[in-house]
């Protein structure tokens, strides 16, 4: 087991650019975790890669930043009520044994295929996933701020109102979330499947989340908040089992950390300040917009494994750099988005509090 | 009724307590590194244990910085107003 550590470890030197380029990052997918439930992962690691860090480093070092952002950024938005421990904790067992999975079939793709495989492999899921996922929220997310009924509660959609009333006798679990009681087995694949891809390609949260609201029924605010302890559960797990291989670069998780959980924190008030459908608009806008970062990287690697023809090495380098350059805007729209909610939002309460006060010497 | 303003203290003694400990954490990670990256690399379960402990101190100390920060701030959630 030693052998493989000591031809994979390579820890990269740290300078004070790479610390604030991972401190910056790192605050950024922080931000807008606490507002969406997920959302680091993908730009985390192929950030950490770009600085020279070995990919499995990558993910194991973020990894271990995502459950102590997870564990903060979920105590903060219990304040608010608004996470399902209960119905975090029985996913979050199911995304573990996702993980486990999911990381199985990451090691043997990349036995058979190599790492332009394991790419590929990674890239495709995620333009397929997002694409679909990604189109789906937006357009209710869209619907919901169209037909001017964002105030009203969210409505549940008919398959977890199928969800909801099936019962399954000796299996059944009150979710406050949920507001329901619903089998136990039916959080199952739903847990699973969000373990096995965030396993495969760090994206978990994106099925997660919406696997939350539009299949189980729960609301908006509650599915992302209650996603963070998904993400503890499988962060802490994840992060375990590659420290026993020693992959874990501790100063790059911590560095990060430093960053994220400012982000988060503030991620978390924004959630308060916003209509719920925002938390869809924002994580259906970055699903689509990172797609195409990653769809452009699909005939790199398919040149790479020679099933079309090779690419110059100047092409290379332009899909690769604006890619990354999507990815970037992806977070930053994001971020933007939460940031500026959480700005109107203070205004609005300043000025609220301000005219009260005025009325109130008024009375006198 | 008049209503009172009721002004909370703002946290800054939990903020500086909290940034001096995560600082002072941050401080010693990377003044250290070559020591930390040897041990916590080292692998198998028992050394497995460091980094995690090492996240749930960092995030801890840290977390709880964060948090005051921003209340110090004034960046807090939005006070619900019930109207009942």
């Amino acid at each position: 087991m030693h052998d493989v550590v000591a031809a994979a470890t390579n820890f990269i030197d740290l300078n004070w650019m790479n610390i604030t380029y991972l401190f910056l990052v790192g605050f950024v997918g922080g931000l807008v975790s606490g507002f969406i439930g997920s959302g680091g992962a993908f730009v985390l690691t192929p950030g950490m890669m770009s600085l020279g860090v070995p990919g499995l480093v990558a993910v194991a070092s973020n990894m271990c930043h995502k459950f102590p952002k997870a564990l903060i950024g979920s105590l903060k938005r219990a304040k608010y009520g608004q996470v399902d421990v209960k119905l975090g904790l029985v996913m979050g067992a199911s995304a573990e044994a996702g993980v486990l999975y999911g990381a199985h079939i990451q090691e043997g793709i990349k036995k058979a295929f190599g790492d332009a495989g394991s790419n590929l492999y990674v890239s495709v899921a995620f333009v397929v996933v997002l694409g679909i996922v990604g189109t789906f929220v937006l357009r209710d997310a869209l619907k919901s701020h169209k037909s001017g009924n964002a105030n009203e509660k969210e409505k549940v959609t008919k398959l977890a109102r199928w969800v909801q009333s099936i019962n399954i006798p000796g299996t059944m679990v009150y979710f406050k979330s949920l507001n329901a009681k619903v089998s136990v087995l039916k959080t199952l694949p739903l847990g699973f499947a969000t373990g096995m891809l965030a396993a495969t390609i760090a994206v978990g949260g994106f099925i997660g989340v919406p696997a939350l609201i539009y299949v189980l029924g729960a609301p908006s605010l509650m599915g992302s908040a209650t996603e963070l302890v998904i993400a503890f559960v499988m962060g802490l797990g994840g992060s375990f089992k590659y420290a026993m291989h020693g992959l874990v670069d501790i100063r790059l998780a911590m560095i990060i950390l430093a960053g994220s959980l400012f982000g988060i924190q503030l991620g978390a008030i924004g959630t308060t300040y916003v209509k719920p459908f925002m938390i869809k608009l924002v994580m259906g806008l970055i699903m689509v917009i990172v797609l195409f970062s990653r769809g452009l990287m699909i005939p790199v690697y398919l040149a790479q494994l020679n099933l079309i023809q090779p690419l110059g090495e100047g092409t290379v380098k332009i899909l690769s750099t604006t890619s990354f350059i999507i990815m970037i805007l992806a977070l930053l729209v994001g971020a933007g988005i939460v940031l500026n909610a959480i700005w109107k939002g203070l205004r609005a309460e300043k000025l609220q509090n301000s005219a009260e006060g005025a009325l109130e010497h008024g009375k006198i | 009724m008049a209503k009172e303003h009721v002004r909370k203290k703002k946290p800054i003694g939990k903020m500086v307590v909290a940034g001096i400990f995560s600082i002072a954490l941050y401080t010693v990670l990377l003044l250290k590194q070559d020591m930390v990256t040897e041990y916590f690399s080292r692998g198998g379960v028992l050394y497995a244990l460091l980094p995690i402990a090492a996240a749930f101190l960092f995030s801890f100390a840290h977390g709880s910085f964060t948090g005051s920060f921003w209340t110090v701030l004034g960046v807090e959630a939005k006070k619900k107003k019930e109207v009942k």
